[in-house]
């Protein structure tokens, strides 16, 4: 009996866009993610009235801030599209789950050429303020007149624990205790992407840094510093995720969807989940790994999600790109994870400094370098196979793309 | 005593959000108006359950009560918050508790009467309680006995 089809490689990313970026841009998100989802559509050839489904993460009202960026129906309206298949939502293997949601819609024919989009605009809305927490709430004396909270989060908030950064912090503290992580070689994930952020007309910070800089950032939550965070952003990314059979038919190179990784074995949550080293990017690369013949071997480049610089550390080792335990070492003095290193990692700058475009930025990166569009970011060899993966702990997601059919 | 180089020992954040009390949460946030910790337990397979659920999510039993357990625990993860999500906090210890009878209930806490360089992965501990309005909140503390 022959392996199951793996119905994803039916799809093809034809068409990449990405509105202007930058701290607070005063745009609003509708017209960011029309710009971003237009430069799509014409990279991939197609005429807007070719477009015939729609997705995002995570969809409107969802969060605080310039976090959820602008509903489907915003969107479909305001480029009055004409849809066979639309999608949004929150739920699922973290941010990429719109565009695994598109790859399977297309192949399952119920839609020909899906644009995909994320635009945050968490910088115009922070203003001059700091950065939120959530269920962040203003100082004084005691705690009446505080709203209360009932289901996930009344678990953490009572403790101040009320940020992603707090719950990051204890991944990377288990990983010093169980790998002997030290912040000098987490130091490596931030000057690494702001290296490649020099190289990157549109990234948000393009100033040197140093490992002096870095160690002497203040504290977040120990044993994360600033620059261990990425910086939010203004921006839009669109991807059309097309038919394969339209993959000739492009005027860049197709990007070939090889295999998705979506699965969440452990128990969904932030402080249950069984093996904190590691959380759901575990079970997302196991997943991937399990529905391809290519080996992490074959990865040419990786563009992994970095919200916070630890994340990328344990996607490097769940994808086998590096040994278990051995991701310190491993980024160490940066030569191996460099442009013209054996595993070029988060070459646009990653959102550490090109700036949080949630996920997204690391698949449009993807597939600028396995088109070989990169400029003075192109990786040298051009690369034929390149990993994406976006999220963290109990909410994460993987793919692998392909220049050409593999 | 050397005062610890990260700051302020602080107990939690300044403004402490409280949990909403209903039917399923209130045993467990006023389970310390006596002192002791308590958590779901099955009348079947006799597993703690965390957080509260309908049925053991184990063997499916649909008997849980609550149980009072020792109140010790070991440090999974920690962290010293410092960043001020809430204005007028001084640095604190957000700590991650596994409870010593099964391995997998694991409390999200503050690590308190102890100075933020000294906790440890590992450290053992007992749960001491903050009451704040109707609520009592679970902390812990280095274990003073065996």
């Amino acid at each position: 009996m022959s392996p199951p089809e793996r119905l994803e490689r039916r799809s093809v990313i034809s068409g990449i866009g990405q509105s202007d970026v930058g701290r607070r841009l005063g745009r609003g998100e509708l017209d960011l993610t029309v710009d971003a989802c237009l430069a799509a559509v014409a990279d991939a050839g197609l005429r807007r009235e070719d477009i015939d489904g729609l997705a995002t993460f995570p969809g409107a009202g969802v969060g605080t801030g310039g976090f959820a960026g602008p509903s489907t129906p915003e969107v479909q309206d305001a480029l009055r599209l004409r849809l066979n298949w639309h999608d949004g939502g929150l739920e699922g293997p973290g941010q990429l789950r719109a565009v695994f949601a598109a790859c399977l819609a297309v192949a399952a024919g119920l839609a020909r050429h899906v644009l995909v989009y994320r635009t945050v605009t968490e910088s115009s809305a922070q203003g001059e303020g700091g950065r939120q927490g959530i269920g962040a709430v203003g100082g004084g004396g005691g705690g009446r007149g505080v709203p209360r909270f009932a289901g996930v989060m009344q678990w953490t908030l009572p403790y101040g624990a009320v940020s992603a950064a707090n719950w990051l912090a204890w991944i990377a503290q288990r990983r010093m205790y169980e790998y002997g992580l030290t912040r000098e070689q987490l130091a490596w994930i931030a000057l690494n992407a702001r290296s490649n952020a020099m190289l990157n007309p549109k990234a948000l910070y393009r100033q040197p840094m140093s490992l002096d800089d870095y160690l002497g950032a203040r504290m977040i939550s120990t044993p994360l510093c600033l620059y261990d965070c990425d910086a939010p952003c203004d921006g839009s990314t669109a991807v059309v995720v097309s038919h394969v059979d339209y993959a000739p038919d492009t005027p860049s190179p197709a990007c070939h969807v090889n295999a998705i990784g979506t699965a969440l074995r452990g128990r969904p949550s932030w402080d249950q989940f069984d093996d904190m080293t590691t959380f759901s990017a575990r079970d997302a690369a196991a997943s991937m790994w399990e529905r391809t013949e290519l080996r992490p071997g074959d990865v040419d480049v990786a563009e992994l999600y970095d919200g916070f610089s630890i994340l990328t550390m344990v996607w490097l080792e769940e994808l086998g790109l590096c040994g278990k335990g051995d991701s310190g070492p491993f980024v160490e003095g940066g030569k191996r994870i460099a442009l013209d290193g054996p595993m070029p990692l988060n070459t646009s700058g990653g959102q550490l400094s090109a700036g949080r475009l949630h996920g997204f930025g690391m698949l449009h990166e993807a597939c600028v370098q396995l088109r070989g569009q990169g400029g003075a970011r192109q990786v040298p060899k051009t690369p034929e196979v390149a990993a994406v993966a976006a999220g963290g702990g109990p909410i994460a997601g993987c793919m692998l793309l392909t220049r050409g059919l593999s | 005593m050397t005062h610890p180089p990260q700051g302020a020992t602080a107990r939690g954040p300044a403004v402490r959000v409280l949990p909403r009390l209903d039917d399923t949460n209130r045993f467990f946030w006023t389970s310390g108006a006596d002192g002791r910790l308590r958590f779901l337990r099955c009348g079947g397979c006799r597993r703690y359950v965390h957080p509260p659920a309908p049925r053991c999510p184990y063997c499916l039993e649909a008997a849980l009560a609550p149980a009072p357990v020792s109140g010790r625990g070991v440090v999974h993860s920690f962290t010293v918050n410092h960043q001020q999500w809430i204005p007028g906090s001084d640095p604190y210890v957000i700590g991650l508790v596994t409870i010593d009878e099964q391995d997998d209930v694991r409390l999200t806490t503050n690590l308190v009467d102890c100075a933020p360089d000294e906790v440890r992965i590992g450290m053992v501990v007992d749960v001491t309680f903050e009451q704040a309005e109707d609520v009592w909140l679970p902390l812990f503390r280095p274990a003073s006995g065996p």
